[in-house]
């Protein structure tokens, strides 16, 4: 044997010896005796198996297939309602025919959709889906063609109905979005359940169930909303025609109740302060990170979605200019400008690099040691000596010019990070963009290119590789209100379960490790941000409000970036910049952060600073009766 | 140069119509076994003539390829073997990567067939294991084994990923058959089965929750009257009300009143328990019983080690797909998709299937005469 194994694999298997392969062949005929003897074992239990069930219990399952003539249907849970968080609704359910028909009724299935398509409009979108959801049902199940029929439609089909068997009407319920476009990048809609939905939907859960949350909350929660499916038995004859309802009925749960954290109030108006310019703004609680509202300009209207688009609408949203269907909450791109200055600032003190009193001389151009290139600041001939108070209320950009290129690209993104940029903020809803954190892994794999320290100077601005969504801004801003304790946005507030009388608040996360080393750092970039709308960039913004607002102004020029020249790609000077504005009050104990962001605009004090004060505006009288009084210390103290 | 090639071609083609190197016994019990499966087709399918044709079309299709494979020789088998098993392998990691099919990737686009690699593998993989015990002295020492372990574990491992437990189990077991046959020691037989049900607990903990569900439908089936439970529920009622004698052919209530899901494919058994009752059914088993039989015949007739750990690795796979199917339909078994082979509907599998069979008609016509064709 030993001898055997030594040799080469494919001559050993070419000649074995004699010997060997007869006793091979008399092993292996022992071996398939043995196997056959198993498999006839096996056999045997199975066909006991069978007399089991076939003669012991026969009489018993023969009753039970008689009785036989019971069908199960599902019965379809109400999906639960959506509202904001005083109650407002959001989301609801409305009653709305359909047109179902029954294969096994109508005879010629084809047939009968070609002649219905004579008497009502039946598009190919609808036939399609028909045809898919055809081969998941029973022939006898009814199967819905179209939804939500006009009543001038269910008048013209109930003319015609004597020729048309197995066809009918049916009463269902269907989502409806009270408030359209308001919600529509936050709530979501529902659609109907299509083909790619169908792999990842319990089948058992969702037969009776016509829609599926595609996006928005309706996606994110689709398991809360859906509920639980019910079932009840329906007697039929021979033929099985339903012939009674039983009464062992098991009902549906309905799906639960979803309350918000945004107040649909504060929502209506900030979104009418954009008056239609492409932008977006979000406003968070610092304390807890509840999305209060969040607006994404300009939107659509979410219901026609709901019963399928009509491919002329569809087409129509897809190719206009401002992308309504552009999600620019979570997915918008945006150039942050100087109101990246506050974290660039924060980080030079935290890394050690600047102590708060340091000052640097602004001359209106700076360079990198040994380079020719000038880099600028907003006022010609400089600001002259700023600390970082100063140069945060006055916007100069030498001083994050010079911190930025001490403390390098690696450091700098290193510690940006912290505050969330060039990650998804994880929001509860779904489809959230990273946005770009500069930095050399970041340009070597996109670019594959090296890192240059010019790059470090422009990302210290703002500028340059940097963008990021107006929620990850409003989180880092929010961070930043909060003394550094970062806390996740998030939507969902209340949950009210089926039977529950109130909906029950849900507890909020455990709070994350403060970011912030010391507090006299925070207190430093602080007071810069305080005065920036006492008596810096954004000086009006603050006029008359009784608490400390603390902000920040960002014009970032709409650049697009070839090789080594800028390109100002719009010379109209109402267009010229992307303007922002980030803001927290009241200053030293935030309970409202917001972030205002336009594609187009002149400046962020001019453009995005007034949306944002009218957010405060309307948030206020809310906020101080929730306090109990009108004069607080903080106001007082202004 | 192609005229030579078409002449040949034709030479053989006439040489295998007047000299056919079948097994008359096996094919017999094919055919038969294959003429039950229309006809419960027939009924199952509510008399749809449709379903018949294309299933009979792809009998045709197996049949020739049966035909076309008898005429390989073994010897030519033996030495594509690796090769085979290595394509097979990397077709499949190619599905993983890239596969296509809603909610398990298990298909392969060609943009001509779409197929799944997977049903390669029930012929490559004891053609493999053969392969490689053919080259090693016998019985398998441990070392052999842990080879011929990974050689296993390695496709099924893939198949269950896709996920596709059934057909993973089907793969794995082709493969530990040959292993059987090769003379294991029955105290390492024993002991490996040992190691196998301990590590059964670990293994649920990998499975899917529809895979889990699917055990545990099996404990209490009336828990979930919607979902998997229904399938065993009605796939029982239909078997216990055939009872004795059957229904009569096209008589199952079950079936023609759609209370029994996939009443063609995986649940056909049901139908024809319900329509041809135990006698019926104990008919079957023992046509069944008859073609492994005879195939394990031929196996021990084959004239080397590859063959006959081949033909009856392929033999004794058949079985398992006879009993996973039963068992399933009467409730002993967890739903898994095993058909009840040539009689489910379905062309990948019967066509894979009469492959399998044209491997062993091949065994059986070069029994004494090795190397010649």
């Amino acid at each position: 044997m030993k001898r055997l194994r030594s040799r080469p694999l494919k001559r050993s298997a070419r000649y074995k010896p004699i010997g060997e392969a007869r006793f091979e062949a008399a092993l292996f005929g022992r071996r398939a005796l043995a196997g056959f003897v198993i498999i006839v074992l096996c056999l045997i239990v199975l066909g006991v198996r069978f007399s089991f069930l076939q003669v012991r219990q026969h009489e018993e399952l023969a009753a039970r297939s008689d009785a036989n003539r019971v069908l199960t249907r599902p019965l379809a849970p109400a999906r639960g309602l959506i509202y904001d968080r005083n109650g407002v609704l959001l989301a609801e359910n409305v009653a709305a025919f359909r047109l179902e028909v029954t294969p096994e009724q109508a005879g010629d299935v084809q047939a009968t959709v070609t002649r219905l398509a004579d008497v009502l409009p039946v598009s190919d979108d609808d036939i399609t889906r028909f045809n898919a959801l055809r081969k998941r049902k029973r022939s006898y199940e009814g199967i819905p063609l179209r939804l939500k029929l006009s009543e001038e439609e269910i008048a013209k089909f109930s003319i015609n109905r004597w020729a048309f068997p197995g066809v009918e009407v049916v009463p269902y319920l269907t989502r409806s979005y009270p408030l359209g476009e308001e919600f529509a990048h936050t709530v979501g809609y529902v659609g109907r359940i299509d083909e790619s939905d169908l792999g990842n939907l319990d089948a058992g859960e969702y037969a009776g169930t016509t829609h599926v949350g595609k996006t928005g909350i309706e996606r994110s929660y689709e398991a809360r909303l859906h509920g639980h499916v019910g079932y009840e038995k329906i007697e039929v004859n021979a033929d099985h025609r339903p012939l009674r309802v039983l009464p062992d009925r098991v009902a549906p749960v309905p799906g639960d109740n979803l309350y918000l954290s945004i107040d649909s109030h504060l929502q209506e108006v900030t979104e009418a302060a954009f008056q239609g310019r492409s932008g977006a703004a979000v406003v968070l609680d610092p304390r807890n990170g509840e999305v209060l509202a969040m607006v994404s300009v300009p939107s659509f209207d979410p219901n026609l979605f709901v019963n399928g688009i009509s491919s002329a609408d569809y087409k129509a949203l897809l190719d206009a200019d401002n992308k309504p269907l552009l999600n620019r909450l979570l997915r918008g791109t945006y150039t942050p400008g100087s109101t990246m200055k506050p974290f660039v600032g924060l980080a030079g003190l935290e890394l050690g690099l600047r102590k708060p009193e340091d000052t640097v001389l602004s001359t209106g151009e700076f360079f990198i040691p040994g380079q020719s290139r000038a880099y600028r600041d907003d006022v010609r001939g400089g600001f002259g000596r700023v600390n970082l108070t100063e140069a945060i209320a006055k916007s100069v950009n030498t001083y994050f010019y010079s911190v930025s290129l001490d403390m390098g690209i690696d450091r700098f993104s290193g510690y940006l990070s912290r505050f969330g940029f060039g990650q998804p903020t994880g929001i509860d809803l779904l489809g959230e963009g990273s946005g770009v954190l500069p930095s050399r892994e970041w340009k070597r794999a996109r670019f594959n290119k090296p890192w240059f320290p010019g790059e470090t100077v422009i990302a210290g601005i703002g500028q340059g590789y940097w963008v990021v969504t107006p929620l990850q801004l409003a989180n880092a801003v929010s961070t930043f209100a909060a003394h550094g304790v970062p806390r996740t946005p998030h939507l969902l507030r209340a949950v009210q379960a089926d039977g529950d009388e109130r909906p029950q608040v849900l507890p909020l996360a455990p709070d994350q490790a403060n970011i912030i080393d010391k507090p006299s750092n925070w207190l430093a970039v602080q007071r810069g941000m305080i005065a920036v709308v006492d008596a810096g960039t954004a000086r009006t913004m603050g006029e008359g409000f009784p608490y400390t607002i603390a902000g920040k102004t960002g014009t970032a020029e709409r650049y697009s970036r070839t090789d080594d020249t800028w390109t100002s790609i719009s010379a109209s000077p109402i267009e010229r910049h992307q303007v922002l504005f980030e803001c927290f009050t009241p200053a030293d104990d935030a309970r409202i952060a917001v972030v205002v962001a336009l594609e187009a605009g002149r400046s962020g004090a001019t453009d995005a600073a007034p949306i944002a004060r009218k957010v405060l505006d309307t948030w206020l009288p809310g906020d101080q009766q929730r306090i109990g009084t009108v004069a607080s210390a903080d106001g007082a103290a202004r | 140069m192609i005229d030579e090639a078409i002449a040949q071609l034709r030479y053989r083609v006439s040489a295998a119509w007047r000299k056919p190197r079948l097994d008359m016994p096996l094919l017999g019990g094919l055919l038969l076994l294959m003429g039950i499966g229309l006809g419960t087709l027939y009924s199952a399918s509510d008399l749809d003539r449709g379903q018949v044709i294309s299933q009979a079309l792809r009998f045709v299709l197996g049949l020739t390829l049966m035909a076309a494979i008898s005429r390989i020789p073994p010897t030519s088998l033996r030495n594509w073997t690796p090769w085979l098993y290595a394509a097979s392998v990397v077709l499949l990691v190619i599905v993983v990567i890239h596969g296509e099919g809603r909610g398990a990737n298990r298909w392969l686009d060609l943009k001509v067939v779409r197929f799944q690699p997977s049903e390669l593998l029930k012929l490559t993989m004891p053609m493999m294991i053969a392969w490689y015990l053919n080259g090693r002295p016998l019985p398998p020492s441990w070392a052999t084994l842990g080879i011929a372990g990974a050689l296993i574990a390695i496709p099924a491992g893939l198949i269950a990923k896709q996920p596709d437990l059934g057909t993973a189990l089907l793969v794995a077991g082709s493969g530990a058959f040959g292993i059987f046959l090769s003379g294991l020691a029955w105290w390492r037989i024993g002991l490996l089965l040992a190691a196998f049900a301990g590590a059964v607990p670990v293994g649920w903990h990998f499975l899917h929750d529809y895979q889990k569900n699917r055990v545990l439908t099996l404990l209490n089936p009336e828990a979930d009257p919607l979902g998997n439970g229904w399938h065993i529920i009605q796939s029982k009622i239909a078997v216990g009300s055939g009872g004795l004698w059957g229904k009569g052919w096209h008589h199952g209530t079950q079936s023609r009143l759609e209370f029994l899901p996939e009443h063609t494919t995986d649940f056909i058994f049901s139908v024809f328990a319900e329509e041809w009752g135990l006698v019926g059914v104990l008919l079957l088993l023992a046509l069944y019983v008859f073609i492994i039989a005879r195939c394990l015949w031929i196996a021990a007739n084959a004239k080397d080690t590859y063959s006959r750990l081949l033909a009856g690795a392929i033999s004794m796979s058949l079985f398992v797909y006879v009993m996973v199917n039963g068992g399933m339909i009467t409730g002993m078994l967890p739903v898994v998709g095993v058909p009840l082979p040539l009689v489910s509907y379905g062309g990948t599998s019967a066509v894979s299937l009469l492959a399998g069979f044209g491997v062993l008609m091949s065994i059986h016509a070069h029994r004494r005469n090795p190397g010649a064709g």
